[in-house]
């Protein structure tokens, strides 16, 4: 801990803390139609999109209208998207000559795009054209943020309406959220980026030559193409093991022994191996694109989804500490915001600074918890070294950590490091801000709503005890709401557990994983949980390119996005329609510490009695065994 | 429900020309004319020729160059062509990261003749994030120098000055972590032995 990195840590809470009022306000005011500075320029510009659309932006909506609004608009998203990444090779603005993708990883990520997760399980730069690039890719970010922007807006004008059906129109809410907000807040993150080294061209890859040219081995092939191989004894490498069972160490490495593998019956195991010929490679590929604008919206609209497979660890995406703390800041700004903007819709701005507080108390709470673990030593790897493995020089272990957990309590999913590579507790930081749904901020619209439906159950269950009616916002709730309310929660959980339960049970689930032991059950559940959630980061070493892994995800986030759309949207076009009763002294007040405490007690043991079972078999062993120098 | 289908797609449309046309190529315009070096990913030339990008990782093995950090992807080349940038995804029980990091110690201490009780930096023992880390600690630049002085038969002060030179402290005195960019410094490395040999071969010789 140095004092660098606390003026960062304080920097970044400070600067996402300060900017909440005035963002939150300027969101308001577009929101609902007020003035603001970009009105004599967008507002014509406005009422051209409404004539170009065909839209009414003063017709209103039922709660299920506006659901299948919102569905209906992912799903023309979802087909373009599918269209375009399968047959991107025929496509202009692909100078790499990329092919197609294939059908299941289209349909994955389409879907991903559309509802907002971005979880790639492609490498940008060997897969994607620039057109997929820009127009599947980069224009859902927009449209899948502003989406869930909107959604929000129309719950809370709901939540303040009292004795009418409608909820607002789903068209004018993107258009001014896309108008207004989206589009001049991304290009005034895309300039310092590009300042900073992010690439902004649509040339072809550059090649450099080599300074240092290398020979590596490549298998042969015969005149036919084929892979050429021949059959040998199989020769595995092993650990030379003292009497004790030990490694044996020779200038601080392992010894290794050759095993020639025999079977049951003492014959030798034989195998196909390759034929490796030299191959001598003098060129360093560079892979550009318009990498600066792609990335302000990512980071931005809770994306996450990155130009290149790295995402913001490649250098080209994320070159240097300022443009590290400005994506960082990205992240949580619009997020934090938002829960202000909430309070002003529903006119209760206490409320909205509690739920605030709450949010920030847990965030914080799972950065510190990730920051002390992931400064511990390994024992496995034997040395007191900071645990540099799949972290970058210029970002360091703390930015590392920070951002790790940021992208997971905020549902944005980049990552600017490998969390796979975290140790066992430290990686289990940002799983469980997926598992408690991703509303710690948690994405653009969808975290303030999931965290919705928390408050909702809170208010419940405090109720239950003294024995009132639970209110809320002056709203008595009834059954409806709270089966809504709880389909909200347990629906895209369950869509997290089965599958990883269906996936470590299949040898299509088993395969994909990079790890052994516990840590591989953590790489599962990582996958499903970001996709139940949203979320766009990853456990990379999970190869997810798989038509189990693409169908499985694809579907899971389809439930994860929906789901509580729907559950949300019902809840508050029921208490629209209701009257409002005047707060009395019998009231339970939804703002101040009881409040607080209560709602993090419900968050914290919701998630921990679904998830605690399977966070003891992966982390949580994990960190065990690695205490007890057990490697796999 | 027509109606809504109708609208999405008009809405799709027209916002992939807003988002997908105007804004990407606004942006690229911009870019472009104000910061034209880095939106062209900041290529480092020599002769006219690229040799590589100021932010991406090469790989060095020999003694008269300066080593990058270990990278999971062969630092995006192969003998395919292209190789994605990617991290090594090992996890902390993993026997293969145990593997990794002994050898990569072993290679660092004899490769650089160092004392076998060296602590060597973590930025050399751990693969980076993306297999490209353009960077080094400066502490790991400091340990190679010997090395790459007496390959090069070159004076340790006058390599210790071009490390000083190419350490950058964190952006601003309080972002990030100090580093030295690895390619940089290599080509600076270069153009310097060739200015000394030109300054040699050039000096009027005595007796």
């Amino acid at each position: 801990m140095t004092t660098i990195e606390i003026i960062q840590i304080v920097l970044f809470f400070g600067l996402g803390i300060a900017l909440t009022p005035p963002v939150g306000r300027f969101m308001y005011k577009v929101y609902t139609g007020e003035k603001t500075f970009l009105h004599p320029i967008f507002h014509p510009i406005e009422k051209v999109i409404y004539r170009l659309t065909g839209i009414d932006p003063n017709e209103e909506m039922t709660w299920l209208k506006y659901f299948w609004a919102v569905l209906m608009f992912a799903t023309v998203g979802f087909v373009v998207d599918m269209a375009i990444f399968m047959t991107q090779q025929w496509l202009p603005l692909n100078p790499q000559k990329l092919p197609n993708c294939s059908w299941h990883l289209a349909f994955m990520q389409a879907w991903s795009f559309t509802c907002n997760a971005d979880w790639q399980s492609y490498a940008g730069e060997t897969t994607m054209s620039y057109f997929s690039q820009i127009f599947a890719i980069m224009v859902h970010q927009f449209l899948s943020g502003a989406s869930g922007l909107a959604v929000l807006v129309a719950v809370g004008r709901a939540l303040k309406r009292a004795s009418v059906k409608s909820i607002g129109n789903f068209w004018a809410d993107l258009t001014r959220g896309m108008l207004y907000f989206v589009m001049p807040l991304c290009v005034l993150w895309t300039i310092p980026l590009a300042w900073q080294g992010v690439p902004q061209t649509f040339k072809p890859y550059q090649t450099a030559q080599l300074m240092e040219p290398y020979t590596t081995q490549v298998q042969a092939t015969d005149a036919k193409g084929n892979n050429v191989t021949t059959n040998i004894q199989l020769v595995l490498q092993a650990p030379k093991l003292d009497a004790k069972g030990q490694p044996v160490m020779t200038n601080g490495v392992a010894a290794m022994v050759d095993v020639p593998q025999v079977d049951a019956k003492g014959a030798p195991i034989m195998t196909n191996v390759p034929v490796m010929v030299d191959a001598k490679v003098e060129t360093q590929p560079i892979p550009l694109g318009g990498v600066a604008c792609f990335e302000a919206i990512k980071q931005l609209f809770t994306n996450g989804g990155g130009w290149y497979n790295v995402n913001s660890a490649h250098p080209f995406e994320n070159p240097t500490p300022l443009t590290n703390f400005l994506e960082l800041l990205a992240i949580i700004v619009v997020p934090m915001a938002q829960v202000y903007m909430f309070g002003l819709l529903v006119g209760n701005k206490k409320h909205a600074w509690t739920l605030f507080s709450v949010m920030l108390a847990l965030f914080f709470l799972s950065f510190a918890g990730a920051w002390y673990f992931e400064s511990q030593p390994n024992p496995v790897t034997g040395n007191a070294l900071a645990n540099m493995e799949g972290k970058e020089q210029r970002i360091g272990v703390m930015n590392s950590v920070l951002w790790g957990t940021s992208c997971t309590a905020i549902d944005n999913g980049s990552v600017n490091s490998m969390h796979d590579s975290y140790m066992p507790l430290a990686g289990m930081m940002p799983l469980w801000n997926i598992l408690v749904g991703e509303m710690l901020f948690g994405g653009i619209g969808c975290g303030m709503y999931c965290m919705l439906f928390h408050v909702i159950i809170t208010v419940f269950i405090a109720g239950l005890m003294i024995g009132r009616t639970p209110e809320y916002l002056g709203k008595k709730l009834d059954a409806w709401v709270a089966t809504w309310a709880v389909i909200g929660v347990l629906i895209p959980n369950a869509a997290c557990l089965l599958p990883t339960a269906l996936a470590v049970e299949i040898p299509q689930g088993l395969s994909s994983m990079a790890n052994n032991g516990p840590h591989g059950l953590t790489e599962v559940l990582y996958c499903f949980g970001e996709a139940a959630n949203n979320n766009g980061s990853a456990f990379a070493g999970l190869n997810a390119n798989t038509p189990f892994y693409n169908i499985g995800a694809g579907i899971v986030i389809w439930i994860g996005r929906f789901i509580p759309i729907i559950s949300i949207l019902a809840i508050v076009g029921r208490l629209a329609s209701k009257k409002t009763v005047e707060a009395s002294s019998g009231t339970l007040p939804t703002h101040g510490w009881t409040f607080g405490l209560t709602l993090a007690g419900v968050i914290c043991i919701v998630a921990a009695l679904t998830f605690f079972p399977a966070l003891c078999l992966g982390p949580i062993v994990e960190h065990g065994l690695m205490l007890a120098g057990r490697m796999f | 429900m027509i109606k809504l289908i109708n609208q999405s797609i008009r809405q799709t449309i027209l916002w992939s020309v807003v988002a997908g046309v105007l804004y990407p190529v606004v942006m690229t315009i911009f870019a472009q004319v104000a910061f034209h070096n880095q939106a062209n990913g900041s290529l480092v030339e020599k002769d006219g020729k690229i040799i590589g990008s100021a932010l991406l990782a090469q790989q060095f093995q020999g003694t008269n160059y300066f080593w990058p950090r270990p990278s999971a992807c062969s630092y995006g080349t192969g003998p395919s062509g292209i190789a994605a940038s990617s991290g090594s995804n090992l996890g902390p029980t993993s026997g293969s990261l145990y593997t990794n990091v002994q050898n990569n110690i072993a290679a660092f201490i004899s490769g650089n003749n160092l004392p076998t009780n060296t602590v060597v930096p973590a930025d050399m023992v751990f693969a980076s994030a993306s297999g490209l880390d353009p960077h080094i600690s400066p502490e790991a630049a400091r340990l190679q120098i010997s090395r790459v002085a007496a390959s090069r038969g070159m004076s340790e002060d006058k390599i210790k000055a071009l490390v000083d030179q190419f350490t950058e402290p964190p952006q601003w005195g309080f972002l990030g972590q100090a580093r030295v960019n690895v390619l940089l410094l290599n080509v600076a490395l270069d153009r310097a032995q060739a200015g000394t040999k030109k300054a040699e071969t050039g000096a009027p010789s005595k007796g």
